[in-house]
């Protein structure tokens, strides 16, 4: 019994991944590899060249997608880390009210959250505007429509999917542990990395899984915070599905980017000193 | 120690300061369901109402996009939460044949552009002659929300002390017994902040859920289309009590906590 | 001989045998993708005739809209169930053309219905694809009457449907552009205001291929209508001297109205309705249609192939343009109706209307961008009719600029 037990745990997750996931991935897979109009149809040819033509075509918004996708990560680290240690140590019977009051912003649709940033944010409205009257920004500094407005972008609306498994990471840690160590070690940082991060990291790949994959493939916010050289590859997955209906390279650059991505990850768990990128996430 | 404590209470601001900078759109949110607009657009303040309130399920349409979506949520979480946390476990605690490739799937789940993913459902329910409707919105939530739950639930698991649920086990406990007594309890906060990021997720969902909605309308589909003719007010207060309920449920459960502890 | 060996001996089958060995490769699971051509011949004349031969009256019709693109009360819904004892289900499910078309594809060319009876459509690429496809039935004329007799000349004369033989308009906007008249100083009137240094980094374009392909080429003085692979390499390369140098602030979906209310953009191009909304709110935004030119844009309805009630839907389409349904529509929706008699309508309404009432009756008979003035209208130009192959050179020509 017990060494079914695994196969028992995971048959409904992988029925779910086999009917609803996997049939419609190897579809993408053959759709990548055909070529046609969408008014005649597409048939099969084969036609690996759609991805060098694809990948030829959008090099540029595929590294800058990594490239935002990346630092929006490192910042949600930066920014995430902090919080998720102190609510896990700190924040004693209110733990779950704090989790939740980090995502209740998002239980509110993204098109009222993107109208109030842009009013927020206008080159003269409440912030941006205040500090130029007050001489403290020049006249023509903007935040929208910027590269910056992107990666900020992308970090406000993944945050929470950062310090939710840092937390839940952490929180399992007995803060008694950690006394011990600050004892032991002479100052706090050393506890801190000898001790506190190490049992923190499976949170860290967690969270970094769950941020870097969907903020590299993100469509919305370049779309609506960036400024003429900011369109990332969601966005141009988006025209060719959509406007061209060229479905070969939309699901090549599909793929593309999931293959991309899986590098990144793996290369990601390496220097987690992780050895196998499919175990990484069970360490 | 009291360099500690000046510490933990600047990381008690810096804390609240994340929560107000997260919550920092939603207070315009709510500003402008008190706005009293002359005209569709809501985006200049022309005076305070009350008119949104009182009129806010004047709009049938919006009303039950609103309903839809929370029920659809409601039980897409419940469903993800349900496998997703069984699948945790698997992959957190046990070695199995096929563990390699359903690490793989879990990372395509959430690696999937979430356009191809709508596309490729709805290409697989149309060739099924599926009817699109409320279950399959459910269907495909679940899918998207699944891999996040795992994700987190397993960042729980992993490093737990089975020695607990081994002694457990030899105590006479039965399998089920020892789940509920041992195991679900040490992995709840996986568990809750799971349940609370498919909430989040499938609540705000438009791209994938616009393929394979049917004719079934969700609030955040009902609103892209009104943003074309200018979003009613009512939207906003309903964004409103979405949030304020939230906070009541916040402050609930941590004076309950407080109670129990 | 086995497939493959004629395969290699026969050229052109090739295709067919790879397309047999990719599906036994993908197994079932190419079912789901099966793209197969929907080239629609173009329907003949006794074809039509014998289709709404065959239909009968039903009962009921299934209405699918925007959100916001009918009183709450569905007043001209009711009158027109009174009057015909047709009962209606309205469904406000479209939201964006892309998505809508996105979603109808897959289902239509599987030869299942779509479960509506009229849908509404903006003209541009997805309806060009839906009259392409085949997906819209041919109306018959003799059963739309009113829309013969109310609709306004420019709406009889599409370009992306001529003779309106598969829609007929639902509502209509200008795009012009709007200016914020408190950060410009000076009276826009020229098209070349937004290609003017002097508003570096304050103009706002649009980031539909269309739609910035046709100020491209107003602006060189060409018909979009009447345009060419020629000129849309040459307003391609004007539209991206503006974008390196720095004029263009950023290529907007419908936010443009915002950035140019609240002053991020000075001037931009912009949709009619949009500012009539901000105006009514007192936002300081003025609307020109150009002196080179602007474009209208309309909201079709169409009835989708494979509905079950298209005589009964047809009636409703046609019923719409009675002048004092079509006033009550306007009147809430206020864009551009395609029935001029509603302006003196709303005029008369607004003499016994009192209050509230009677000056936003009047601020609507009065205002150019719900009733454009005959001078505005000879300005307007019809968007360039494209086929597939056409937009595949059309596409990537202002993709490449807006989408850099």
């Amino acid at each position: 019994m017990r060494r079914l037990t695994p196969y028992l745990l995971a048959l409904p997750s992988w029925m779910w991944l086999a009917i609803f996931l996997v049939v419609p991935m190897v579809a993408m897979a053959s759709v990548s590899l055909q070529t046609g109009n969408a008014i005649d149809g597409y048939a099969m040819t084969f036609s690996f060249s759609n991805y060098g033509d694809a990948i030829g075509r959008y090099s540029t918004q595929l590294l800058r997608s990594l490239l935002y996708g990346g630092l929006a990560t490192l910042a949600m680290l930066v920014i995430g880390y902090p919080v998720a240690y102190w609510i896990a140590f700190k924040g004693g019977t209110r733990k779950s009210m704090y989790l939740f009051l980090l995502l209740l912003p998002f239980f509110v649709s993204f098109v009222l959250r993107t109208i109030s940033w842009n009013f927020l944010l206008s080159d003269n409205g409440i912030l941006l505007g205040t500090l130029k009257g007050w001489g403290l920004l020049p006249a023509d500094f903007h935040v929208l429509a910027t590269t910056f407005a992107v990666i900020g972008g992308l970090t406000y609306n993944f945050l929470p999917f950062m310090i939710l498994p840092i937390y839940v990471a952490l929180e399992r840690v007995d803060p008694r542990v950690v006394e011990a160590a600050q004892d032991l070690y002479a100052t706090r940082a050393a506890a801190f990395r000898r001790v506190v991060l190490p049992l923190s990291l499976p949170g860290v790949f967690a969270g970094v899984l769950m941020t870097f994959v969907p903020a590299t493939a993100d469509p919305i916010n370049a779309a609506i915070l960036g400024g003429t050289s900011n369109t990332m590859i969601g966005n141009i997955i988006q025209t060719e599905y959509l406007t061209n209906l060229d479905y070969p390279t939309a699901s090549a650059l599909s793929f593309t980017l999931m293959a991309v991505l899986l590098v990144g990850i793996f290369v990601y768990a390496r220097a987690l000193g992780t050895e196998n990128v499919l175990e990484a996430a069970a360490r | 120690m009291r360099g500690t404590r000046a510490g933990d209470r600047l990381l008690h601001i810096y804390t609240w300061l994340i929560i107000a900078w997260l919550s920092s759109p939603i207070a315009v949110m709510i500003l402008f369901g008190f706005n009293d607009k002359q005209s569709k657009s809501n985006t200049t303040w022309q005076g305070f109402t009350l008119r949104w309130y009182a009129e806010l399920f004047d709009i049938p349409d919006l009303t039950t996009a609103l309903v839809n979506s929370l029920v659809i949520a409601l039980v897409s979480t419940a469903v993800t939460v349900a496998i997703g946390t069984m699948l945790g476990l698997a992959l957190g605690r046990h070695r199995f044949r096929g563990k390699g490739v359903t690490n793989f799937l879990v990372f395509a789940a959430i690696s999937t552009p979430e356009l191809v993913m709508g596309a490729s459902l709805l290409s697989l329910f149309v060739s099924g002659n599926v009817p699109r409707d409320a279950n399959t919105i459910i269907i495909a939530h679940v899918l998207f929300s699944l891999a996040f739950v795992v994700v987190t639930v397993r960042a729980r698991v992993v490093g737990l002390d089975p020695s607990l649920e081994e002694a457990a086990r030899d105590l006479g406990a039965t399998a089920w017994g020892t789940f509920r007594q041992v195991t679900l309890p040490a992995i709840m906060p996986g568990v809750l902040a799971g349940a609370m990021l498919s909430f989040a997720l499938s609540v705000d969902d438009y791209v994938v859920t616009s393929f394979v909605n049917g004719s079934t309308v969700t609030f955040p589909l009902w609103i892209v289309g009104a943003v074309k003719t200018g979003i009613p007010a009512q939207v906003n207060v309903m964004g409103t009590l979405i949030f304020g309920i939230g906070v009541l449920i916040a402050i609930g459960n941590a004076v309950a906590a407080r109670r129990r502890a | 001989m086995n497939p493959l060996m004629r395969g290699m001996t026969q050229p052109r089958t090739r295709r067919d045998v790879f397309r047999l060995a990719g599906f036994s490769a993908a197994g079932l699971a190419l079912a789901a993708c099966g793209v197969q051509g929907q080239k629609a011949a173009p329907p003949k004349a006794d074809a039509v005739a014998d289709y709404w031969a065959k239909q009968r009256k039903n009962g009921k019709v299934v209405f699918a809209n925007w959100p916001e693109y009918m009183p709450e009360d569905k007043g001209p819904l009711e009158k027109f169930k009174q009057d015909t004892g047709i009962a209606y289900e309205y469904k406000e499910v479209i939201q964006e053309n892309a998505e809508f078309f996105g979603k109808a594809d897959p289902v239509l060319r599987a030869g299942q219905p779509l479960g509506y009876d009229i849908v509404v459509m903006t003209n541009g690429i997805q309806l060009q694809h839906m009259i392409e496809l085949g997906y819209a039935v041919p109306l018959d004329h003799a059963k739309l009457p009113n829309f013969q007799a109310n609709a306004g000349q420019k709406y009889k004369e599409r370009a992306y449907d001529p003779g309106n033989k598969y829609t007929v308009p639902y509502t209509s906007g200008v795009t012009g552009i709007a200016y914020n008249t408190e950060l410009v100083k000076e009276e826009i009137t020229s098209i070349e205001s937004l290609f003017d240094p002097k508003y570096k980094g304050k103009v706002g374009m649009m980031a539909d291929a269309q739609e910035i392909a046709n100020f491209g080429m107003i602006a060189l003085g060409v018909d979009p209508e009447k345009s060419s692979e020629a000129d849309w390499r040459k307003a391609g390369e004007k539209l991206k001297a503006q974008r390196d140098a720095g004029i263009v602030r950023k290529y907007y979906d419908q936010s443009y109205i915002d950035a140019v209310a609240k002053g991020d953009v000075y001037l931009t191009m912009a949709w009619s309705g949009d500012v009539f909304q901000r105006q009514l709110a007192g936002e300081p935004v003025k609307f020109v249609v150009p002196a080179e030119g602007g474009t209208i844009w309309t909201d079709n309805m169409l009835i989708p192939k494979g509905a079950a009630n298209p005589v009964d839907a047809l009636m409703l389409m046609d019923y719409l343009y009675q002048p004092a349904i079509a006033a009550e529509l306007d009147e809430y929706i206020q864009y551009v109706t395609p029935v001029p008699a509603v302006q003196d309508l709303l005029r008369e309404k607004a003499k016994t209307a009192k209050g509230e009432d009677k000056k936003a009756l009047e601020d609507m008979v009065d205002s150019p961008l719900m009733f454009p003035s005959e001078s505005d209208y000879a300005k307007l130009r019809n968007y360039t009719p494209l086929t597939t192959q056409q937009e595949q050179v059309f596409n990537p020509i202002f993709q490449s600029i807006t989408q850099a």
